[in-house]
């Protein structure tokens, strides 16, 4: 059976058709969500794609997170749907309350478009159980609201649960705390990060093919739950 | 408003502006956001709790933004009095 991966498309997302295609190349099938529309279409796991969802009014994130699609998505999060977010789908993750924190303006105010180092931090989650615990990767980084910020409190606690999921190496981008570049919740199934892996499956449109872990990652980990 | 906490870099550039323009003495900027809301219905304890819950959920993100909420009376003004 092949693994159904939903990709959500909100008005202003940018990058649902590269995530679509990406779940193509590891292997799925791609399934597009339409953000008026609650019904899933049975899929295994959801992707929320980079982009302007709402042309980012009140805030990145904040009006896409209360869409219909959404609804079923938090509920099916909650339930353990593997769910990642890309960019302005990690945003949408944190409003969502799914993830802890809040991303906000680059610290440096300037939009950034670049390669970006990354280590895995952890390989314990649905989305990155394809890479090794510490692996070093590239994909690119393109944003402007991409400074993760959370109370002490939240990042001390990320850090001792092994939370942190992705870390910039290198220069820090944007101001992140503690150089987090991604997160999970507690279950593993809802990661959220700001650097683009669906820009990096094919070494002809990409910086290479380091993007590609997190796409056959899910099909890895819906397969094992079928076969329970 | 962003929680005296979070780092606000627009803040910081205005800031930063301010003695380009000749306005010396200005030690700190933030910057934040407001929403005027005319309700539909007379104001009472219970409407003033609905906006609250509003700013609550979803006009302001409260894990990095406090906000308060204000009554103020509205203010008619034709439109050659504009000026």
């Amino acid at each position: 059976m092949t693994t159904r991966v939903g990709v959500v498309t909100f008005p202003g997302s940018l990058d649902d058709g590269d995530a679509r295609r990406a779940v193509k190349l590891a292997g799925a099938e791609p399934v597009a969500l339409w953000h008026g529309d609650k019904d899933l279409h049975q899929v295994d796991a959801v992707i929320l794609p980079g982009g302007f969802s709402y042309g980012d009014y009140l805030r990145c994130g904040a009006i896409a997170r209360f869409s219909p699609v959404m609804e079923t998505i938090i509920e099916g999060a909650r339930a353990g749907l593997p769910v990642l977010g890309i960019c302005n789908g990690f945003q949408v993750l944190c409003e969502s309350h799914l993830l802890p924190g809040a991303l906000t303006r680059n610290d440096h105010l300037h939009f950034i478009c670049r390669d970006q180092r990354l280590r895995v931090e952890s390989t314990a989650t649905a989305w990155t159980r394809a890479f090794a615990d510490g692996q070093e990767i590239t994909v690119p980084l393109k944003n402007g609201e991409g400074g993760y910020v959370a109370d002490e409190r939240t990042l001390d606690e990320l850090e001792a649960e092994g939370r942190v999921v992705f870390r910039y190496l290198d220069a820090n981008p944007n101001g992140s705390r503690r150089d987090i570049a991604g997160i999970t919740n507690p279950q593993g199934n809802v990661v959220g990060l700001m650097p683009h892996p669906e820009h990096a499956v094919e070494s002809l449109t990409g910086p290479g093919t380091d993007g590609l872990g997190f796409f056959t990652s899910v099909v890895g980990v819906v397969g094992e739950l079928v076969a329970r | 408003m962003l929680k005296p906490e979070i780092l606000d870099p627009q803040g910081q550039a205005v800031q930063r502006a301010l003695p380009r323009l000749g306005f010396d003495g200005v030690a700190d900027v933030r910057q934040g956001k407001r929403f005027e809301l005319e309700l539909a219905d007379p104001l009472d304890e219970a409407a003033i709790e609905r906006v609250r819950e509003m700013a609550r959920t979803f006009l302001a993100n409260t894990v990095i933004e406090d906000f308060t909420v204000r009554v103020e009376e509205p203010v008619h003004v034709r439109p050659e009095e504009r000026l």
